[in-house]
């Protein structure tokens, strides 16, 4: 059984991979280029949707707070470009200023205008603020459903923060990157588009292999052991807040480096990003795709949000309960997700309904033992 | 003097928004463990039973009785949102106890069909619906034993469903075509004009308080005040407090938890719909306006405590109270000269939106030296 099951799984990681980078490889001659924009769209959701998988598929935390932090990442890229391609506005400072009567930067966007600065601050500032927060609620052994909720309110907090400071950050209006500058390009331009497919689709590769670093070996099995019986991980002598707090940051940071690269795709960055529906919607595409296994996420990240393009543009109305739908549905019939469900007994049970596989009586393995015995 | 009450007053029109959307909540969450968001969206229903009754009670034989829609419509509000509950109880969360943080995402699902529904169904339909499902569900329940006992009891079950969908589709003809407002689906907000009775001042020492807000204090106190009683003297009360506090045992000892959950997340939906009452009083009506409570109310759940109502009720005021202290900039008008820094951060924070981000940030400091909430529940469990 252990043996098969292995072959199995390298059987459909192998196909999904060989199918992913040959549609990567494809897209940008493939699609036109409204149809790749959305494409890289939504792999960049997919990092953020490998963060959600780690602290909830592994871990057990479910964040309904995961926007603030794709949202900071977001800004971060934003006022980057904003600030160095300001020059010919009053003052030297973003065009928008000028509207509430702003006439110094805000010291919090000088930094901004180095762009070594804005790579680190892209990913280490989301992932600090998880941090933070991640500490303050783990610290006092808050879980389940109360991280849920508090992570909602901050969610809240964020989003009330942002879209009320428009001196600030130009408040509900958001911050525009596609009339900006970078290396001397428009950033909504078709070629830098282009560009911006390939440095996701790397990217998105390069962070499922760093999630897959993460949950092997000792630091990955002190997460599941978090995940399904926490006060055991702690009497063994492990201070799980430690591991909570790091897991969640490194979420965030994904979360960050995701937001930023669908900024610069989709134009804008606004406080829209932090809404309570978008950071649920994350869930759903983990849980969709399957839990803990980060194929899935990916999956379930670029898929559904692919079926929701297409369904909004057919039927608007419909997608809301479709939607709906979804997650009832996968709650209920197909905890696994889909890719966890192809992995398990799924298929194997769905054969057997048919009378096409024979039933298995006692435990798998016992049963499966015992056939490889005989067959020899 | 005039100043304090003013500001108090107001804070506890908020908190009694926050109370009376949150105790239902609080219920559930006491009972169950159950994160249901799709509670807002129950009060939503509730708003909007309200603008279907009023409307209905502009029909010239209800038109006598006018003034009183708002009366009715508390009852009716509890019965739809109770009724919505019960079916949601029973064909979703049931299946899901154990497993809290999938329940929350299956009830995020169905506050998502809910909203869809309310914008994309004629509200006669939906009101026949509503019908259709309560005598449904009830019908049965008030057979003789005789009949309830015998083996084709399924066979009267379905018979009831099909005449409960019957009278469904009649009412919901009769309504759409005697109501021209409720015979198309729109997605606009819907505004509920108060009676003229609720419009207006009343004047208590000096200080002008609209009646509307002082209803929805009236509605909120005798909520609180039901629940209470309910709760303390009833014998489902009793059988509701003993599994708050340990399901196993009152398993154990004979107490059908499956009819606990029902009745208790039935009245919780039900509080939902009164609540939604008392929000349709405050402004327009649309699909999204549970969504802007839900958080404050789960922020009141968090800071009470689970299964106290007497920590709900604190939580909400205090709530309310900060907010409208902070929001308002009040303790600037309080003591005016106070230092420049003091006085520019307050100024900051003195929006609405400013207010909650502040509030939120004392909710987090607050739970670092009580992090279950005011009245947390006693007991020795390794999980707390």
């Amino acid at each position: 059984m252990s043996l098969s099951k292995i072959k199995f799984d390298k059987k459909i990681v192998l196909s999904f991979w060989v199918i992913l980078i040959a549609l990567i490889i494809a897209a940008p001659t493939l699609l036109p280029v409204f149809r790749l924009n959305l494409l890289g769209r939504y792999l960049s959701l997919s990092i953020v949707a490998l963060g959600v998988d780690l602290i909830w598929g592994y871990t057990g935390l479910l964040s309904l707070g995961q926007g603030i932090f794709f949202a900071l990442g977001g800004y971060c890229a934003a006022m980057y470009l904003q600030i160095t391609s300001s020059s010919e506005f009053p003052n030297n400072i973003p065009e928008f200023f000028a509207l509430y009567g702003v006439e110094k930067l805000p010291f919090f966007w000088e930094p901004f205008r180095s762009p070594v600065f804005t790579f680190f601050a892209i990913w280490i500032i989301p992932a600090l603020v998880a941090g933070l927060i991640g500490f303050l609620v783990f610290r006092n052994r808050i879980k389940g459903v109360y991280f849920s909720i508090l992570t909602q309110a901050s969610l809240l907090v964020f989003f009330n923060f942002f879209n009320g400071q428009q001196k600030l950050i130009n408040g509900t209006n958001g911050l525009k990157t596609d009339v900006t500058q970078l290396f001397g390009q428009m950033v909504g331009s078709e070629s830098m588009q282009r560009l911006f497919f390939w440095i996701t689709a790397i990217l998105v590769i390069a962070a499922w292999f760093f999630a897959k670093w993460v949950v092997k070996g000792r630091f990955g099995n002190i997460l599941i052991g978090i995940r399904d019986d926490e006060p055991r991980v702690r009497f063994t002598g492990y201070n799980p807040v430690i591991f909570k707090t790091i897991i969640f940051s490194i979420a965030g940071g994904l979360a960050g480096i995701s937001g930023a690269l669908y900024t610069v795709q989709s134009g804008i960055v606004s406080p829209q990003f932090m809404t309570v529906p978008f950071s649920i919607e994350m869930v759903i595409w983990v849980a969709v795709g399957g839990r803990g296994t980060l194929l899935g996420a990916i999956l379930g990240a670029v898929f559904i949000n692919y079926a929701k393009s297409l369904v909004s543009e057919a039927l608007p109305a419909s997608w809301m309960f479709i939607q709906g739908g979804l997650f009832i549905l996968v709650v209920t019939a197909l905890p696994e997700g889909v890719l966890g469900w192809i992995q398990g007994d799924g298929p194997r049970n769905l054969l057997q309904r048919f009378g096409l596989k024979r039933k298995i009586e006692t435990y798998p393995s016992l049963e499966v033992k015992n056939k490889e015995g005989n067959n020899e | 003097m005039e100043l304090l009450l003013d500001s108090l007053f107001n804070g506890v029109a908020i908190g009694s928004v926050l109370l009376v959307a949150a105790l239902g909540l609080a219920i559930v969450f006491g009972l169950m463990g159950v994160i249901n968001l799709a509670h807002g969206e129950l009060m939503m229903l509730g708003a909007y039973t309200t603008y279907v009754t009023q409307l209905i009670f502009k029909l010239p034989i209800l038109k006598p009785f006018y003034n009183s829609y708002i009366i009715v419509s508390i009852f009716l509000a509890f019965i739809v949102s109770g009724v919505v509950g019960i079916l949601l109880e029973k064909t979703i969360i049931r299946k899901l106890y154990g497993s809290p943080l999938e329940t929350l995402l299956a009830t995020w699902g169905v506050s998502l069909i809910l909203q869809q529904f309310v914008r994309s169904v004629p509200l006669a339909y939906g009101t026949g619906l509503i019908i259709s499902l309560l005598i449904g569900l009830f019908l049965p329940t008030t057979f003789p034993s005789k009949i309830k006992e015998s083996i084709n009891f399924k066979y009267f079950k379905f018979s009831s469903w099909i005449f409960a969908a019957l009278t469904g589709v009649l009412t919901g003809n009769i309504i759409s075509s005697s109501v021209s407002k409720l015979s198309r689906a729109s997605a606009r907000n819907v505004d509920v004009t108060a009676p003229s009775w609720m419009r207006g001042q009343v004047e208590i020492i000096g200080t002008a308080f609209p009646k509307t807000r002082l209803m929805i204090i009236v509605i909120t106190l005798i909520s609180v005040v039901a629940i209470t009683l309910f709760l303390n003297q009833s014998a489902w009360g009793m059988r509701i407090r003993a599994v708050t506090q340990n399901r196993q045992m009152s398993d154990c000892l004979g107490i059908s938890t499956e009819k606990v959950d029902i009745i208790t997340f039935g009245i919780g939906s039900g509080l939902a719909g009164v609540a939604g009452v008392a929000v349709s009083l405050l402004g327009s009506v649309g699909p999204n306006v549970g969504g802007n409570y839900i958080v404050g109310c789960f922020m009141v759940v968090v800071l009470g405590g689970v299964g106290n109502l007497l920590g709900t009720v604190l939580a909400s005021f205090g709530i309310g109270i900060m907010t409208d202290l902070i929001g308002a900039g009040r303790l600037l008008s309080i003591w005016p000269d106070m230092p420049l820094p003091l006085s520019n951060t307050i100024n900051f924070f003195a929006t609405t939106s400013m207010a909650r981000v502040m509030i939120f940030a004392l909710i987090v400091i607050f739970l670092q030296f009580k992090p279950t909430g005011l009245f947390p529940q006693k007991g020795r469990m390794v999980e707390s």
